[in-house]
């Protein structure tokens, strides 16, 4: 039973040693990515690479594929073919979710996913990296270097006067940004972000693109949103997928006049901007 | 033999006392003859008696099987209170007894007044004989059938040229089989190897004990050897027959009980795979649909309360389901554990109103003749209750397809199992829905119900035995997949009788309980699933 | 206070506990040294009968740690605490010795009745205390494991899991039916006679499983209630209201999960071995599927996600259960019938959730 319990903070036995090697300056490749769902292609033949430290935005009309696409980074669906790889040598598709998370990619869900009952201290000490040793985990208080970590944090996406209140209870927005904390806290080198300003106010929008925008370089971070204002603010490229597959990349303004991507947003039902 | 051949005489004893009042005059002359007849066996020796017996067959009259046939089973008596001959109808102490040549019904007799008419071995062949004899030239196939069946049991040489002239005649191809047969037989005894090495290819194959002893001993002991082989060889065929049989026979048995399992999930498909809901009060709606034929066979004929049940389960269950559902269950969806609590609830109320209602006891529901018995399916004897549930299960099935295909309703159904918003926004009344949907699962369960008592007993505790199955076919089949739960459920009651033989009942479901266990673990969405993103919401 | 922060501030548990001692001081006091005839003498059918409250009290414990916290519906904890039960009661078996009818030396009367020559393979040890008490935690533990291990890996979950529980305790049911399993079939395992020596029927000996019960409900509690402090317990609760939160935080929720559903069996286990010495049977009937709902229901009734609900639930429950069973034995399961229904609709987070708005509306 005790090797089992270790078994819990491992990174588990699938995760390999070493930290990511993104000496190419390339910290995530997407080679040739596939997967349908009853015959319907999700993704099709899908390459995509970012670059280490670079903040890209990937939009992209509805069924796009691009939430399909964050569920293949993470280990939540596995592709029927292609290769998925985290720097040079860590293949994603020989990992699950959670040694995915311990190796060091984040996931900011579409929806805010907060756990509602916990305070917002709790929830940033439930994301901690290494909290989830076992020691970690039947610890009943914090120490001194975690109570540090958290409230620097805390600072960072604006939420210390709520760290006491139960997350239920924060406005839409503040959820968005407790959850990007989250991320922090697990001290990913790739974030993925799944439309952060979903429901927020201009004001909000302008701190959550600024917070992003300090994350990159440090950082990986992989946008995906709806909102053209948004992606203008932050990004410097922008990937568009349509129909599993990749469109065009670029910066924002060239795409724009891109005859393809306006058809595909103009032309389309889907355009929403 | 007994029973059946007496049964059918006393019929026709019965339709000629019909006869005779109505056309007095011939049928009394016969009867006075048939008397004068009979008055002698009495005092008889068996040689006389056997005179006695031809001149009987000779009279050819309504009553000759039925008398001839009481004569073998030594119930033909001469009773002294009445001065003729009577056939009793047992042969206990105090005997009912019917005059022997019209059929009426005389009443208790003690057996002391009562002089049984004695028949020895070689009477008693003389009598199957002829009786044979007589069935052979019978117009109604059933007693042609019968008679050359009596050949088969006792193969005589004697009779071959009979036998072989009514196989010029014969038409029915059943009985025209069964004559080979009895040819075959007679033919293996013949002095001619070539004959006998036929006469056992012929026999081959065929199932009855007597046939496949007499290859049996002539595989064994003929003096030759290609007629040995010839019945190795046919014995082998039959082998391959029987095991083939035994196949079909665990076959029906298993789509049987498959059938049973199909519809008792059905309904659940409907409530808890296409809408979601879990609803453990299901049980308890096929419970109701238990106790309403009950009820309805209080008041009509049992012929006739099945048909007139089937609605009435339908719509007492799918009105209780509606009720649930308006009552309980439409403020609780998004919480389905909370929704399998509150309908468990519901499952021991109506447990208990059947209690107190009824009564605690099991009740017990009758079966329609035409229900019982046993029908040839091919060369398998099967009984007709089986039969039935299964075209009961597949009609049931392919009703609620029809109904989910090409209804309104239907239609409305699957858009709101799609997408509720998307079909609340197209102007799906959703509630209106939601509850006329609860209600179809709810009665197709009453319906099932109807099914059930005809199998099991019906007691307050019906639903409990069947849910755990229910839910394990629904989810065996791949929640919210019709044809799914048809695959899973026939295949899971095949799979039962399967292994019943060597794990016996109740090892044989613990397995498969646990089978259901892992296989859920392996395939967690059943055998059907429903992919993609849609399915993970 | 010696008390650590994470109990003080658990107020309602502090006046459970506290009830707790009372009971168990209080009740063997009153029953051994307070004469028949005095108004409170507590008598031994009430002090059996309280013992076997704060045994279901323990289980409901033991559920409301996988659903409460963990969003684990299990319709199949009973089958935990018959196993521990069993395991109980083959101890006791063993400890009848030449006592039975049939006065064989190691078989019991029903393997005698079976013309069964030896102990079967899996009777073995069990004639020793400290290796009954062993598999009280080890059986339960290892179904429990190696069950939840497969299900959660393969992220069953919701209520497939809740109907595979349910299909894994009318298995069991079967199962322990059959003669040929060797736990007595349809009659179970009954007329012990004693345990480590002290005669069943005896005033203390009761008034010590009595005791005992009580500890060991107090000691789960406790353990509970520490676990759900901890980390862990936050743990617990992301996995509750968002797996895919958990999982992709980094945590390997299939393993917590086996664990807590593991540790969750034993208590379970040690409830249902509390159990039966003070009922005197075990039989197949305590896997029955309605048992483990009636379980569920008290955790329900008493509020679920606080430990101390399903203790108030299961003893509330239990008392109306035992009073409507000899009143008014009709009523009986519209009354249970009914709650299902009012709890689910009218109290999801049960008397204590009431309880807690009311105080909050108040302040």
């Amino acid at each position: 039973m005790s090797e089992l319990i270790s078994e819990l903070d491992a990174a588990g036995m699938h995760a390999p040693a070493g930290p990511v090697d993104a000496t190419h300056g390339i910290l995530l490749y997407l080679e040739e990515v596939s997967v349908s769902f009853d015959g319907f292609k999700a993704i099709d033949n899908l390459s995509l690479y970012i670059g280490d430290g670079e903040l890209r935005c990937i939009i992209g009309p509805n069924g796009a594929g691009k939430t399909t696409m964050m569920d293949i980074i993470t280990g939540k669906t596995k592709p029927d073919t292609g290769r998925v790889f985290f720097g040079q040598t860590i293949d994603l598709l020989k990992l699950d979710e959670p040694a995915i998370a311990r190796i060091g990619i984040g996931r900011k869900f579409q929806k805010p996913t907060v756990i509602e009952p916990l305070t917002a201290l709790e929830n940033l000490e439930l994301a901690m990296s290494g909290a989830r040793r076992l020691r970690g985990l039947l610890s009943t208080r914090l120490t001194g270097e975690e109570r540090d970590r958290i409230a620097a944090v805390l600072e960072r996406v604006g939420l210390s006067e709520q760290a006491q209140r139960p997350a239920g209870v924060l406005a839409h927005g503040q959820k968005q940004w407790l959850e990007i904390g989250m991320l922090l806290m697990q001290e990913p080198r790739l974030l993925l972000v799944d439309e952060p300003v979903a429901g927020m106010t201009p004001a909000e929008m302008e701190r959550t693109a600024e917070l992003l925008k300090s994350l990159a370089g440090s950082h990986s971070v992989v946008v995906v949103e709806h909102d053209m204002g948004f992606v203008r603010s932050i990004a410097d490229r922008v990937t568009v997928l349509h129909q599993g597959r990749v469109l065009a990349e670029g910066r924002l303004e060239e795409l724009q006049a891109h005859p393809k991507v306006i058809e595909v947003y103009l032309g389309g039902e889907d355009a929403r901007h | 033999m007994a029973p059946r051949p007496s049964f059918r005489a006393g019929l026709t004893g019965f339709a000629l006392l019909l006869l005779a009042c109505f056309a007095p005059l011939p049928a009394q002359a016969g009867d006075e003859e048939l008397r004068a007849t009979l008055a002698p066996l009495r005092a008889a020796d068996f040689n006389t008696k056997a005179e006695l017996v031809e001149a009987l067959i000779a009279a050819n009259h309504p009553r000759t099987v039925a008398i001839l046939t009481a004569f073998t089973t030594n119930r033909l008596h001469y009773a002294a209170a009445f001065d003729r001959m009577v056939i009793s109808a047992d042969s206990a102490a105090e005997m009912t007894v019917e005059d022997a040549v019209t059929g009426e019904a005389l009443g208790p007799v003690g057996r002391r007044d009562l002089d049984r008419i004695t028949t020895n071995n070689r009477l008693r062949r003389l009598i199957g004989d002829r009786l044979a004899q007589l069935g052979l030239a019978s117009a109604d196939p059933q007693q042609r059938l019968a008679a050359v069946e009596t050949f088969v049991r006792n193969p005589d040489p004697a009779s071959a040229a009979l036998l072989q002239e009514r196989q010029t005649l014969e038409t029915d191809p059943q009985i025209a089989a069964q004559l080979e047969a009895a040819l075959a037989l007679i033919d293996l005894t013949s002095a001619d190897p070539a004959v006998r090495a036929q006469a056992a290819e012929v026999l081959g194959g065929r199932i009855p004990a007597e046939i496949r002893g007499r290859l049996m001993r002539v595989a064994a002991d003929d003096p030759d050897a290609t007629v040995r082989l010839a019945a190795q060889e046919a014995l082998a065929k039959t082998e391959l027959r029987l095991r083939l049989l035994g196949w079909a026979e665990t076959l029906f048995f298993g789509l049987s009980l498959g059938s049973v399992l199909v519809l008792a999930a059905i309904g659940l498909t409907v409530t808890f795979g296409v809408m979601g809901v879990i609803n453990m009060a299901h049980g308890e709606l096929m419970m109701l649909g238990a106790y309403t034929t009950w009820v309805v066979q209080q008041w009509l004929p049992v012929n006739w309360s099945l048909p007139v049940a089937v609605p009435l389960a339908f719509l007492v269950a799918g009105l209780v389901g509606i009720a649930i559902e308006r009552g309980v269950i439409r403020f609780l969806y998004g919480r389905p554990l909370e929704t399998l609590l509150a309908t468990f609830g519901i499952s021991l109320i109506l447990q208990q109103a059947v209690r107190s209602i009824f009564s605690p006891l099991n009740r017990a529901v009758a079966a329609p003749e035409w229900m019982s018995g046993t029908v040839m399916l091919g060369p398998l004897e099967v009984t007709l209750n089986r039969l039935v549930i299964i075209g009961f299960c597949i009609a049931v099935f392919t009703l609620l397809w029809l109904a989910l295909q090409r209804t309104r309703l239907g239609l409305e159904v699957r858009a709101v199992t799609q997408n509720r918003a998307m079909a609340r926004a197209m102007g799906v009344r959703t509630a209106r829905v939601d509850a006329l949907t609860f209600g179809l699962g709810s009665g197709i369960a009453g319906v099932a119900g109807v099914a059930l008592s005809q199998l099991t007993n019906v007691g307050p505790n019906l639903g409990q035995n069947y849910l755990v199955d229910s839910f394990m076919v629904v989810v065996f089949g791949g929640v919210g997949n019709l044809w799914g739960t048809l695959v899973a459920g026939l295949s899971l009651g095949v799979a039962n009788k399967l292994l019943e033989p060597w794990a016996g009942a109740v090892l044989a479901k613990i397995l498969l309980l646990v089978f259901l266990i892992l296989f859920i673990q392996r395939r967690p969405r059943g055998l059907f699933p429903q992919r993609g993103r849609a399915a993970e919401a | 206070m010696l008390l650590p922060r994470w109990l003080l501030s658990d107020r309602a548990g502090l006046v459970m506990l506290a009830v707790l001692v009372i009971l168990g001081v209080g009740v063997p006091i009153l029953n051994l040294w307070v004469p028949p005839d005095h108004p409170l003498h507590v008598t031994s059918y009430t002090v059996a009968l309280l013992g076997k409250y704060l045994c279901y009290a323990l289980l409901a414990v033991s559920i409301d740690l996988v659903w409460g916290y963990m969003g684990i519906l299990s319709l199949g904890h009973a089958a935990f605490f018959a196993l521990g039960g069993y395991c109980c009661g083959m101890y006791l078996m063993r400890q009848i010795g030449t006592r039975g009818v049939y006065g064989h030396p190691d078989l019991p009367d029903f393997m005698v009745f079976l013309n069964w020559e030896a102990l079967p393979w899996y009777w073995f040890g069990f004639d020793q205390f400290w290796f009954a008490a062993l598999m009280v935690l080890a059986v339960p533990g290892l179904l429990a494991f190696v069950f939840g291990w497969f299900a959660f890996r393969s992220r069953v979950s919701g209520v497939y899991l809740s109907i595979i529980t349910q299909a894994l305790t009318y298995a069991l049911m079967l199962a322990f039916f059959r003669n040929e399993m060797g736990f007595g079939g349809n009659n179970g395992l009954t007329d012990f006679k004693d345990v480590l020596g002290f005669s069943l029927q005896s005033d203390s000996t009761r008034v010590v499983l009595f005791v005992l019960s009580a500890l060991a409900l107090a000691g789960g509690y406790l353990a509970c209630r520490w676990l759900v402090s901890t980390r862990m317990g936050r743990v617990l609760v992301a996995i509750r209201d968002s797996e895919d939160r958990a999982r992709f935080l980094g945590y390997r929720v299939e393993r917590v999960k086996a664990l807590v559903f593991t540790f969750s069996a034993m208590l379970a286990g040690v409830a249902g071995a509390l159990y039966v010495p003070q009922v005197g049977i075990i039989n197949p009937g305590e896997f029955a599927p309605l048992n483990s709902i009636e379980a569920v229901i008290w955790v329900a009734v008493g509020g679920r996600g606080t430990l101390v609900g399903p203790v108030v639930g299961a003893v509330l429950v239990n008392y109306s259960k035992t009073w409507l069973t000899t009143a008014l034995p009709e009523v009986w399961l519209f009354a249970l019938g009914g709650l299902f229904v009012a709890v689910t609709l009218l109290l999801p987070y049960g008397l204590i959730g009431l309880l807690r708005r009311r105080r909050e509306s108040a302040s």
